[in-house]
């Protein structure tokens, strides 16, 4: 029953690993821009919404609304006014970019909240569980944060498929020059992406901060989640990404119980072994 | 139909140019300068001396990778632990001379070299970058685990307790600067080689390149083989000269983060560059680095703005605007006479 347990609370920590990895999948899949700053911008979300509700006192409803707009807007503007001018067939501009981001955030929350650890209030929810079977229980805040990611990536999957944004996003994601010559705005296409993955990104940080304590180095461990989720699902669809992430929040999960040492470990070393069994991951993007 | 033959006498490749060679008489003035330094010099001096040459060896190394190899990395961390590391292992558990320990270590991280690109070569441009980076992170905890060297609070490099403080600085000082000349040395020819030129192909189009018989896959090893020696060779080198070494320092990507302020501000893609690059880097640690956090965000956001506004960095910029190029890697053709050339309409 310990072992089921274990492995439950692991899909749970997967659901929140997938909120991660869309966010990255998404503006790699449009634009193949990697953003070493993707953890980074989870915690700094996680400290607005921290620094909004316990120090300002501001309703969690509220400041949890109001922050997922202007993630959006924050989004739109980077991709615009910076992250677009570093795009290319040369992978290193856009990575020395949002590398600098990453240490420029971690420095600037350091400043700011200091090194302490912090964490959001989810209203006495992190305190409650269902109980299952006998000797079996979960977390209402971790079933919260699965489902949110069930609808997440099903929103996702939705946009992509059945709406005109989403095949504007594939069209350019394809062919850049033809999507142009069909009068699609790439600045703006790729812009609208970003702005998209920072509404994943303020979910997925608001939701960390609930779930556990943050800090402002956070970032970087963040990211090698949601880079593994990512690779481990392949770049098919977002239900690729959403299994990835569960079946490495499994792996850590499993790796904590048996040694508190080695859970992360585990987890890193099951995405290498799925590196080399399948490299383009469980759902490869088909053409 | 313009047919032009040019006897063979009549002209010839140049691989110098004037500045070069005038940089090869001052870079021999200097080099015999600095290896004569500690008798002239104070330990403090040896010391800085000590520790920008290790993020001169690494940042040359890096560069070699990246801009030259096109495998941008943010993960070559992970051998510069692995170099650390085996210093420590070799020195202290298996009693090997220490200075000699430090070429042997960067060995031993350079044949690491090998199963690790089995995984990371998996992974293209930005996702093989994060893809290193997972592998650093790997190295990282498996020696955080390891409970003989310390776990994650490390260990110290007791084999020097019995040698005399003074042939320990200036020993280490020597090592530092044969690694400075050796990785120099090592990028300049190899840029001159046959691999030069193979990589210079395969940067400007790998499936170019392979169609001329270029093997690219084999050429990329050589190279994160090699660079892999380097970040190795600067980590053993750092911790002979810090004796203390931890995971979470050795194995940490504010190495790769360094490096790439480095080789980016000197400018990528050329020898001098990181030189360049290491000695603005030592001049803003030294007066500036009391700031902490400010500091890195400055930092930071001096990559950004140097990427977006002079991506060619510094160096890049004065050999651009003077055709200046101290370490020429390129070939230029010289005419000897005109009368040589014939042509036949």
């Amino acid at each position: 029953m310990e072992w089921i347990s274990t492995i439950l609370q692991g899909v749970m920590l997967g659901g929140l690993y997938a909120l991660f990895a869309m966010g990255l999948s998404l503006m790699f899949g449009v634009m193949r821009l990697t953003n070493v700053a993707h953890g980074d911008f989870i915690i700094m979300t996680a400290f607005a919404a921290f620094a909004a509700t316990a120090s300002l006192g501001i309703n969690l409803w509220i400041a949890l609304l109001s922050l997922l707009p202007l993630a959006f807007a924050f989004g739109y503007g980077l991709q615009r006014g910076v992250l677009n001018g570093t795009l290319g067939d040369d992978p290193l501009p856009s990575l020395v970019v949002t590398f600098g981001l990453s240490i420029v955030i971690q420095n600037l929350l350091m400043e700011i909240f200091s090194a302490d650890t912090r964490s959001i209030s989810a209203m006495g929810l992190e305190t409650k569980s269902l109980r299952l079977a006998e000797n079996l229980f979960i977390g209402v805040l971790p079933l919260v944060i699965f489902l949110i990611a069930v609808g997440a990536a099903a929103a996702m999957q939705w946009l992509f498929g059945n709406t005109a944004i989403g095949r504007a996003f594939r069209a350019t994601s394809d062919d850049k020059e033809a999507a142009q010559l069909m009068g699609l705005n790439h600045k703006h296409i790729y812009a609208l992406a970003t702005a998209i993955a920072f509404v994943l990104i303020a979910i997925a940080g608001i939701l960390q901060g609930m779930r556990t304590t943050i800090a402002p180095t956070d970032g970087p461990g963040l990211l090698l989640y949601a880079f593994e989720a990512v690779i481990i699902g392949g770049m098919g669809s977002f239900w690729g990404t959403f299994s990835g992430g569960i079946i490495l929040g499994v792996a850590q999960a499993i790796g904590f119980r048996i040694d508190p040492g080695w859970g992360i470990l585990i987890g890193h070393l099951v995405f290498l072994a799925m590196l080399i069994v399948s490299p383009s991951g469980l759902f490869p993007k088909t053409k | 139909m313009t047919n032009s033959t040019i006897e063979s006498s009549s002209f010839s490749v140049e691989r110098a140019t004037r500045a070069s060679r005038i940089a090869g008489g001052i870079g021999s003035l200097l080099l015999v300068a600095a290896i004569t330094l500690p008798w002239w010099g104070n330990s403090g001096w040896m010391r800085e001396v000590v520790e920008i040459s290790c993020y001169l060896v690494f940042a040359m190394m890096w560069n070699l990778l990246a801009g030259y190899g096109g495998m941008v990395s943010v993960g070559q961390q992970a051998f510069v632990g692995l170099g650390g590391y085996f210093l420590v292992i070799l020195a202290n558990k298996l009693g090997v001379n220490p200075f000699l320990s430090v070429p042997l270590a960067a060995l031993i991280a350079a044949l690491f070299a090998f199963p690790t690109s089995w995984f990371v070569f998996r992974l293209q441009g930005g996702y093989f970058a994060i893809g290193t980076w997972v592998v650093a992170e790997v190295f990282r905890l498996f020696f955080a685990n390891i409970s003989a060297l310390g776990g994650g609070s490390g260990t110290s490099l007791t084999a020097l307790a019995g040698i005399p403080k003074a042939t320990r600085e200036m020993m280490t000082y020597w090592l530092a600067l044969a690694a400075v000349v050796f990785a120099v040395g090592l990028v300049y020819g190899l840029l001159r080689s046959r691999l030069g030129l193979a990589l210079t192909a395969i940067r400007d189009s790998e499936v170019a390149a392979e169609s001329q018989g270029i093997n690219v896959k084999s050429t990329k090893l050589i190279v994160y083989v090699l660079a892999s020696f380097g970040a190795g060779l600067a980590g053993a080198l750092y911790y002979l000269s810090n004796l203390r070494i931890s995971p979470d320092v050795a194995f940490g990507v504010n190495w790769t983060a360094f490096t790439i302020f480095i080789v980016l501000i000197g400018g990528i893609g050329t020898i001098e560059g990181p030189i360049v690059g290491a000695l603005i880097f030592w001049f803003l640690n030294k007066f500036f680095s009391d700031y902490g956090s400010w500091y890195l965000i400055g930092l930071g956001l001096l990559a950004i703005i140097i990427v977006i506004k002079l991506r060619a960095g510094l160096w890049g910029a004065i050999s651009k605007r003077f055709d200046l190029h101290l370490f020429p890697v390129q070939r230029s053709l010289r005419l000897r006479e005109v009368v040589g050339v014939r042509r036949e309409e």
